[in-house]
């Protein structure tokens, strides 16, 4: 067993999502760094294309399954195309992006393989030889760094950790890597995509800006009422102008499991921190969200962080926010919204 | 209607999330500090696992649910006090460490090896639940891995919905990148779903669902078999707390127009 595979998922027209450009980055450096032999695997109807866009990485092969079965991204048919190209390629350490896709069958790969799989890899390094792996324990609250001495090792890369690699398409020579799909592998088939009506459209993962509603934004406010209303006008204005992408604290999309007057186009898909999501901005601004520790563990990857609180003393202060500003939040957005539509 | 279904769910227990955790070096591993004390909960997305299989076994007549879990003993028993009032459920127990350091791998074997073991259990009505990350490791590989050792090729992560359509098809949405579903149909059991949050709030305490409970939980507790899972072949060179602390400026008596325009500023900058 010996050199790195790097495997992606082309999309159907034959381009490479941005996350997957990184992990060609990531590829590259770290094959460099070990002194190996590098090569990818791709899958799906449209990997001739992709191996052309790819021409240009220093990839030493391409290997493809290819054919529209395996455009599906279903668990059966993908980790059968996976399984193949790491037997094909004979690697050592196997690589790939932190897609939904990927994450669903890697590690079912790796099993077969007799391998081990790490996910969530924020870095990669190499000491005298040694490749060493960084990732979060816990939820985001410590980071580990390090290495195993199995083969083949699997890692799934996270999204936002090396610049996308760019480069000319040319003409890349693919080696195909037979598939035979056997009939159990399609008892589930792939409905669709169930997508937001596109005004509702709130999570926007390569927005500059993460914006987070707390619960306040339904509480009683300074007259002794609530005003939901008034909220979901302030928060979708802001979105649409800021084109910010929506979080939420876990109290606030709890409310309507619970049955409370809530904000419609909010949901648990939203909800940022322990048992939410993890998403990577370079900015963020929090308003009416107390800021307590299972929900700042979801800004780990956040860059600047503001807060907009009535309480001085709540978690944002404890230093976990850049800024506090102690102020009625309705007030400070609909001021904001007013010079966002101005400008 | 449906067949029956035989819904194993795995999941254990984290440390409540408001607690502390520091990290400590131990002869097998990294380990939190004082991890024996620290108080436990339910890990949250296994908890909505479980919660999901007894509304499924509710719906379903003749279904049963198992709760598959591997922690130290004393700590299991504790949390199985406010658990067992929840759902009806058997409970299968390894004893043994609930670290996030312990290796996937490791522990994967452990359950599968357990879930084999469990008498009466029909593998092909089988779906294999848990949590689509743990609150501790975080990797979101564990059911899969175990998955794979019980021969399951259809599998799910991140699950919110599962429907049972009449022919007995199972429909479930899957959450993907930038807030959308992923829509699939599998024709039967068996298979495996990890579970993201669900559509369920916690069911509330029902001291008659603890009492039932309570009579194959205690046990299944005593003979609990003590199973060993660490991390071998990893090497762990550090395990830190981020240092970064802000140094937060707190802005207060100041107009909210001006605030505003601070935002904005800061926003296009
Ligand atoms: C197992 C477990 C897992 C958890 N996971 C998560 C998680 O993933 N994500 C998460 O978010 N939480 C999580 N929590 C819950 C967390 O501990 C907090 O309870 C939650 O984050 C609180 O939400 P909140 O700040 O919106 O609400 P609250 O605590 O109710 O705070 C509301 C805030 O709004 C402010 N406010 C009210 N009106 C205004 C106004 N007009 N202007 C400005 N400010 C105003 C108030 O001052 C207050 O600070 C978890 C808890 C547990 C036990």
């Amino acid at each position: 067993m010996s050199g790195l595979l790097l495997i992606l998922h082309p999309l159907p027209d034959g381009s490479l999502s941005k996350s997957a450009r990184e992990t060609v980055t990531v590829a590259q450096t770290t094959a460099q760094a070990l002194g190996m032999p590098w090569c990818i695997g791709l899958s799906g109807s449209a990997t001739q294309k992709a191996a052309d866009a790819l021409a240009g990485t220093g990839a030493a092969s391409i290997l493809a399954v290819a054919g529209a079965d395996f455009d599906v991204p279903r668990y059966a048919s993908d980790a059968a195309a996976a399984e193949a190209l790491a037997r094909q390629s004979g690697a050592e350490i196997v690589l790939a992006p932190a897609s939904a896709r990927f994450s669903r069958c890697l590690a079912g790969v790796a099993q077969r393989l007799g391998g081990r799989i790490d996910t969530h890899i924020t870095g990669l390094e190499v000491n005298g030889g040694t490749l060493r792996a960084r990732r979060w324990y816990y939820r985001q609250r410590m980071e580990a760094v390090f290495s195993r001495a199995h083969r083949p090792w699997f890692l799934l890369i996270d999204g936002g950790i090396a610049t996308p690699w760019q480069g000319p398409a040319g003409q890349a020579a693919v080696t195909a890597v037979a598939v035979t799909l056997a009939d159990d592998s399609r008892r589930t088939t792939v409905v669709g995509l169930q997508a937001p009506a596109s005004d509702a459209q709130t999570i926007r993962p390569d927005a500059n800006v993460l914006f987070v509603a707390g619960a306040g934004w339904t509480k009683k406010q300074a007259d002794g009422q609530p005003h939901v209303g008034e909220a979901a006008t302030l928060i979708r204005g802001f979105l649409g102008k800021a084109q910010a992408s929506l979080g939420s604290s876990k109290s606030l999309v709890d409310l309507k499991t619970e049955g409370q007057q809530t904000l419609d186009f909010m949901s648990h898909l939203n909800q940022v921190g322990q048992t939410g999501s993890t998403p990577r901005h370079p900015k963020g601004l929090s308003t009416c969200c107390h800021g307590e520790e299972p929900h700042v563990v979801g800004w780990r990857f956040i860059g600047e962080r503001r807060a907009i609180n009535l309480d001085p003393n709540c978690g944002w202060a404890q230093g976990k926010a850049d800024v506090v500003y102690v102020a009625d939040a309705f007030e400070v957005m609909r001021n904001v919204n007013a010079m966002l539509g101005a400008s | 209607m449906a067949d029956p279904f035989h819904i194993v769910v795995c999941g254990s227990l984290v440390p409540d999330p408001l607690q502390t955790l520091e990290p400590v070096a131990g002869a097998q591993g990294p380990g939190l500090k004082n991890e024996t004390m620290l108080p436990a909960v339910l890990d949250p997305w296994a908890g909505h696992a479980l919660f999901e299989a007894a509304n499924l076994a509710k719906q379903v007549a003749g279904s049963q649910v198992w709760l598959v879990t591997l922690g130290p003993k004393a700590k299991l028993q504790q949390l199985m006090m406010t658990i067992a009032q929840k759902v009806p459920f058997q409970l299968v127990v390894l004893d043994g460490t609930a670290s996030g350091f312990a290796d996937a791998h490791e522990v994967a074997t452990a359950l599968a090896t357990a879930i084999q073991g469990i008498p009466g259990l029909d593998r092909n009505r089988l779906l294999l639940f848990g949590g689509c990350a743990s609150a501790s490791r975080d990797s979101g590989v564990t059911l899969q891995l175990v998955g794979e050792q019980l021969g399951i090729r259809d599998q799910f992560l991140g699950v919110d919905e599962l429907g049972i359509e009449p022919d007995g098809a199972l429909h479930i949405l899957e959450r993907v990148e930038g807030g959308q579903y992923q829509v699939s149909r599998c024709v039967a059991p068996p298979a495996v779903l990890a579970w993201a949050t669900g559509s369920l709030p916690e069911p509330h305490n029902n001291p008659q669902v603890g009492m039932m409970n309570m009579r194959t939980i205690m046990p299944q507790l005593q003979k609990a078999k003590p199973v060993t899972v660490g991390c071998a072949g990893i090497q762990y060179d550090t395990v830190k707390l981020p240092s970064q602390r802000r140094d937060t400026r707190v802005v207060r008596d100041v107009p909210a127009a001006d605030i505003a325009r601070e935002i904005v500023d800061w926003l296009k900058a």
